[in-house]
């Protein structure tokens, strides 16, 4: 039933798979994003509570969701790794660990700046935002993990180990504002059912949010191809690939070099 | 020609504990200075924060809890790096026995000569804090049952950095974020008893994360300990 | 389920990367019952990491390991019964005493240790069965866990340099032993960098090449 996942597994298929994707990517982000951010930024109605610092809500709820979201991902791809011996899981993984680590800081950094105007305080320790800090420091781990070893392969599955055992932390995150008394607001947008937000908001939100989301696509797709490149660099493939782009004018002495 | 002959489940876990303990207790600097950092780190806080006893009797559960958590650090690279370094850590993966029996072992006697300790001193200690009387249950049950919980976790952060060189400052970059939760907590049940309100509830938490990391840390260590000596 | 092959230890299509350097692929092997198999090549040739992927100790990039037709990975706590790796590393603690450790090594695997004075003597460490290993040398270490072979029902043993720091009178006893060892039906998988004695038609060779990338 999995048979069409196959080709998949080849590094080479996805290499120029995900070749394919980025210019779809491309211009989907900045379509997106242009139009979500200006619509957002300018022209969206504000608040009647909170005024234009509602604004960074736009930025600071995809950026969110995404750092838990890219977490759970490289989870997956972990568990595909440990599971199923994939080594292209492996590289996925270290593909997305940064872009995770910058989307938690971008939340960490516009709550903060939306914090002093709404609350009065830049930080406060409750449930929400200290499990937040956590995946931030879960994801330098992973990192730290990561580079902290040379064979390309053993780091990858050491990092999956990691990022298995620190998934625990993504429901905390999702549920601490049900579970504890925190000031943090609970969640406006959910799967199912009305989101309890007016329709003039929800659309800039949806275009950022789907914005966000190919532009993470975009970044994974290019840093995913880099892993490929860097864990295959013996294979000729990669070697074929690099005299072409090197060009025929230098191809002979490349040629002779290798 | 093949051999079937092996150990129960229980002389496996039995054979290494007893070796372990035996190790640690020839080579004792491995067990008191652990110790000695954890009493020397507790009276730098009246030092530094100044000798006012309100604020130190507000901050001593975190403090106890902050020292326990960095001792039991500096003690974890004595779980598997020297084991790692002669062979013998190879040799015991390579044994008829499931990894994790070799490892709850293992982990065992860590907490037996590094946590142990710690809960019988502390008590001593959170007098040098003036800790609220109400709250030295708590501070001892906490301990009792949240520092096996450091070994547990720590164990995995050593297992993933044991051939790693210079693999010590990385670790606590791994380890301290999993120790988060049981420091909320153990903390906030100190401070709830010396408001004389039940701690039952934080206890029974604390003792849900023991559970967990007992069931499934084994697991991730042996996984860890596998790709460390690939 | 009685397996009339003679096979004991196989591998398929193994694959090796370490460190970005391909040392071997596509490498198929086959070890029966009896054989003694020396594997060669120069320094970083990927002996050692042949021997280790055999063990189980290490994952191929590609390939399986199999133990008598089954492989490794479905089958871990039968193979491990069966096997002794004596790798590069000694295995000795040296907070134990040689004795300790050699009792220690033998309960792991099951085996009885009762007589473990008598097989220290084998290997020449009369009058050291107390000694903490730390006062010992490297050669008195690779004698503690060399005489784990003298008691082991294992019937696969790889070894990784055995003869290290062994005296040539002692390496003649455990080529006796090897030879003693396969003509049960075991086999000996090894490396080394000293010329066997062992009468060259009772040794496989697997030679190995460096490669650059």
């Amino acid at each position: 039933m999995w048979k069409w996942l196959h080709p998949y597994a080849n590094p080479e298929f996805t290499y120029h798979f995900t070749g394919k994707l980025i210019p779809w990517f491309k211009y989907l982000t900045i379509i997106l994003l242009s139009i979500g951010l200006v619509w957002a930024l300018l022209f969206a109605p504000a608040d009647y509570q909170q005024g234009d610092s509602f604004r960074i809500f736009y930025i600071h709820v995809p950026a969110a969701s995404l750092s838990m979201g890219i977490y759970v991902g490289m989870a997956i791809a972990a568990l595909s790794g440990l599971v199923w011996q994939l080594k292209l899981a492996d590289a996925s993984a270290a593909a997305m660990a940064p872009i995770g680590a910058v989307f938690t800081a971008i939340a960490l950094i516009t709550g903060a700046a939306w914090g002093k105007p709404m609350w009065g305080t830049w930080w406060i320790w409750d449930a929400r935002l200290t499990s937040e800090l956590i995946l931030l420091f879960l994801y330098l781990g992973v990192i730290a993990l990561h580079n902290a070893f040379e064979d390309k392969n053993l780091a990858g599955k050491a990092a999956g180990i990691l990022t298995l055992v620190g998934v625990i932390n993504i429901p905390i995150i999702k549920y601490s504002v049900e579970w504890w008394n925190t000031l943090h607001q609970g969640s406006t947008v959910s799967k199912l059912g009305k989101p309890s937000m007016s329709v003039d908001m929800l659309w800039p939100f949806i275009f950022c949010f789907i914005g966000f989301v190919c532009l993470v696509g975009l970044i994974t797709c290019i840093r995913f191809r880099t892993e490929i490149l860097a864990r295959n660099s013996m294979r000729p493939w990669v070697k074929t690939l690099v005299l072409s782009e090197a060009g025929l004018e230098n191809g002979k002495e490349k040629a002779n070099a290798i | 020609m093949t051999s079937t002959s092996s150990l129960s489940y229980r002389q496996a876990f039995g054979l290494i504990l007893k070796r372990d303990l035996m190790i640690a207790f020839r080579h004792t600097d491995d067990i008191v200075n652990p110790l000695l950092f954890f009493i020397i780190v507790v009276t730098l806080f009246p030092l530094g924060i100044g000798p006012e006893s309100n604020t130190l009797s507000r901050i001593a559960p975190g403090i106890i809890w902050v020292a326990a958590l960095l001792s039991t650090l500096l003690s974890l690279d004595r779980l598997f790096k020297s084991d790692h370094a002669d062979g013998t850590l190879e040799q015991m993966l390579l044994s008829p026995h499931p990894v994790f029996v070799l490892v709850l072992a293992k982990i065992t006697a860590h907490w037996l000569v590094t946590g142990l300790p710690i809960i019988l001193i502390a008590p001593l200690l959170a007098v040098l804090l003036h800790l609220n009387e109400l709250s030295y249950g708590a501070l001892f049950l906490t301990l009792l049952i949240g520092t096996p919980i450091l070994s547990l976790l720590g164990a995995i952060g050593v297992a993933l950095t044991v051939g790693i060189k210079k693999g010590g400052v990385l670790l606590s970059l791994l380890v301290l974020p999993l120790y988060i939760p049981v420091l909320i907590f153990a903390t906030s049940a100190i401070d709830s008893a010396a408001m004389n309100l039940p701690y039952s509830g934080h206890l029974a938490i604390i003792a849900a994360l023991f559970f967990g990391a007992l069931t499934l840390s084994p697991f991730a260590v042996s996984a860890a300990l596998k790709v460390s000596t690939n | 389920m009685q397996t009339k092959s003679p096979l004991l230890i196989s591998a398929k299509n193994l694959t090796c990367i370490r460190e970005e350097r391909m040392l071997f692929e596509c490498l198929d092997v086959a070890i029966n019952k009896g054989d003694i198999v020396q594997i060669e090549g120069p320094n970083g040739a990927g002996k050692t990491s042949l021997l280790r992927i055999l063990a189980g100790l290490s994952v191929p990039y590609e390939g399986k390991v199999f133990f008598e037709d089954e492989e490794i990975d479905n089958a871990r706590e039968v193979f491990h019964q069966n096997l002794l790796y004596i790798g590069h590393l000694a295995g000795v603690k040296g907070e134990l005493s040689a004795q300790e450790n050699l009792t220690f090594s033998l309960n792991l695997k099951g085996l009885n240790s009762d007589d473990a004075e008598e097989v220290l003597s084998e290997v020449n460490l009369l009058g050291f069965e107390d000694a903490l290993a730390s006062h010992l040398s490297a050669g008195q270490h690779r004698r503690i866990t060399l005489a784990q072979l003298w008691k082991s029902k294992a019937p696969v043993w790889i070894l990784d340099e055995p003869f290290t720091a062994i005296d040539k009178r002692g390496v003649k006893i455990l080529e006796n032993l090897f030879m003693k060892h396969a003509d049960n039906g075991g086999c000996v998988i090894l490396t080394t960098h000293q010329d066997l004695t062992i009468p060259a038609e009772r040794v496989k060779k697997i030679k190995l090449e460096y490669n650059f990338y």
